[in-house]
């Protein structure tokens, strides 16, 4: 099973993603999937979790992910030491950041400058969503522009679709 | 079919919108609230042709749906803890009047303290109430269980109110892929629904009646033989769906590898997918244990539980559930299909999963290896809490 672990702040759709994740990854056949917020009031702004669970064969365990295959942080503040005792071994960070750090577990993306330029909004749910994609090679971009086009409001699906593909094209290079 | 990513909630509100109901009574409550939204937002749209009748209140949420159903109409609400307990003198009025609508609870905890997570003490504190009780354990059960819930309460050998449990949070706001049949599927399953148990013009007849010490156990009697009837009528809607929809359940309960089981762990709800994981790891190191399933409550499968665990060394009951002052209301029930079925097997009792507890793989681990031990206590899981000796 490979475990998603979703940081970010109330507004910034990491459960969104989470969502989209799961749906994208369980378009094909025999692949199984299940995308949870962590449960409780919603305020905007407050640090929340997501989670996505990824398998072959359907998920029994409904538990929140406590090490993960993948952290994916929205926001760098939310980020710190204690993030990698979260990581399963060869667990990897994926980071929304104008810094660099200098540690094979985070791969980081300036997405805030992607989102600025192709949303017009400091979004970076989908952004991270693509460059998830680049890094692990567990859904394709196809599969991820149909979940956004199954579930979100159609004004946003190609502005969404091209921002998924700029990240992703990014991450590789 | 189509495969969609649903939450719970989402998936059940699918599920009602296929069986056509035609007056909606429901007042919002976490975490059953995105069934309403989503019930409220159909009829809104057209696609689904509906009264929907905003309360104030759950009382009035299934005093309303009572009077939908007496004039024969398909009747459906939904609610969650608080709201369950706020509408608790309407449920026995309900069973009583023979009124079949079906209602989806989200199991919540109950106050004090105030919580609004997971457990199932909302639901099995109605357990009385002559309703029939069912639990789901995952999104697509919950779908198939709204179609097939109007099916088994409106049958004419049935004629009582179903309640459709399923666990807040873990259940209810948790995705996964779903297979949401179409309406012509949903129609060839789902019969409308035909009653003489209604007020009508043409065939008066008099309806939610006083009976008093003399003819009062009558009724009672009959009520009682209402709910017994769903088992067979359960098992009649399961094998319908399974010719049309190809998915195919098993009736009050299910058994994952129990056939030649030494222990076996009981439980209910969405919590049974960990518990099936549990008992694979540890076949794999070679210990025989099982899994029993509880789908239904009410009618309470005292059979299958008696053919399933005959052979068994010992049994235990898994439940979020404590009544205080003796022990889980689950645990009580097994106990008395164990001993009608003259079954003298030592039997324990974990309470967990209260308020949202998470419940982990190890203390399913831990239950297996306490039964080994076969002995009949109850515990207070991940606590310590040890309640009685005997």
């Amino acid at each position: 099973m490979t475990e998603i672990l979703w940081h970010g702040r109330g507004g910034q759709g990491a459960f969104t993603a989470a969502r989209l994740l799961g749906d994208a990854y369980s378009l094909k056949d025999n692949a199984y999937a299940l995308a949870f917020p962590s449960f409780g009031p919603e305020r905007r702004g407050a640090p929340i979790r997501a989670f996505t669970k990824l398998d072959k064969k359907p998920i029994g365990n409904r538990s929140e992910i406590t090490r993960s295959n993948y952290s994916i942080f929205l926001d760098d503040t939310l980020f710190n030491e204690k993030s990698f005792r979260e990581l399963k071994q060869n667990g990897i960070i994926l980071l929304n950041t104008k810094k660099t750090f200098d540690d094979p577990r985070v791969i980081t993306l300036d997405g805030d400058s992607i989102a600025e330029r192709i949303l017009g909004l400091p979004i970076t749910n989908t952004i991270l969503l693509g460059a998830f994609a680049a890094v692990s090679r567990e859904i394709t971009l196809e599969d991820i522009n149909k979940a956004i086009r199954q579930t979100m409001p159609r004004r946003l699906h190609e502005k969404n679709i091209a921002a998924v593909k700029a990240a992703f094209e990014e991450v590789v290079a | 079919m189509a495969k969609q990513f649903l939450s719970g909630n989402e998936a059940f509100a699918y599920g009602v919108r296929l069986a056509r109901p035609q007056v909606i009574s429901a007042y919002p409550i976490t975490p059953q609230t995105i069934v309403v939204e989503k019930l409220s937002e159909f009829v809104e749209d057209g696609s689904l042709n509906a009264e929907f009748i905003h309360v104030e209140s759950e009382h009035s949420a299934l005093s309303c749906a009572m009077g939908a159903s007496s004039v024969g109409a398909r009747a459906f609400t939904a609610t969650s803890s608080q709201g369950l307990l706020y509408m608790a003198e309407c449920l026995p009025y309900a069973a009583g009047g023979r009124f079949p609508i079906v209602m989806m609870n989200a199991n919540r905890s109950t106050a004090l303290p105030w919580n609004i997570y997971g457990d199932q003490r909302d639901s099995i504190s109605q357990l009385d109430s002559g309703w029939i009780q069912a639990y789901a354990c995952n999104a697509q059960e919950a779908l198939d269980l709204a179609l097939m819930s109007f099916y088994i309460a409106e049958h004419k050998d049935v004629s009582t109110p179903f309640m459709a449990n399923l666990d807040g949070f873990v259940l209810t706001h948790t995705y996964e892929v779903v297979d949401v049949p179409t309406a012509e599927q949903a129609d060839a399953f789902l019969p409308k629904y035909q009653t003489e148990n209604k007020m009508d013009l043409q065939k008066p007849r008099n309806l939610a009646f006083s009976a008093g010490p003399d003819t009062n156990t009558y009724f009672k009697y009959r009520e009682h033989l209402g709910i017994l009837n769903a088992s067979k009528i359960i098992d009649e809607a399961e094998e319908r769906f399974a010719k049309i929809f190809g998915r195919r359940y098993t009736g009050l309960t299910e058994s994952y590898r129990t056939e030649d089981a030494d222990y076996i762990l009981f439980t209910l709800g969405s919590l049974s997918g960990l518990v099936r994981e549990v008992v694979d790891e540890l076949r794999k190191e070679g210990s025989r244990v099982g899994l029993l399933r509880l789908r239904y409550l009410r009618p309470f499968p005292n059979e299958e539980i008696a053919a399933t665990v005959k052979n068994a060394k010992a049994v235990a009951v898994l439940e979020k559930d404590i009544s205080f002052g003796n022990e889980g209301t689950v645990y009580t029930n097994v106990n008395s299909a164990l001993q009608k079925a003259k079954l003298r097997i030592p039997s324990s009792d974990y309470i967990g999963g209260l308020g949202g507890r998470n419940i982990s793989k190890e203390e399913i681990k831990i239950i297996f290896d306490e039964l080994e031990q076969q002995q009949s206590t109850v515990k207070f899981l991940g606590i310590g809490g040890e309640t009685n000796g005997n």
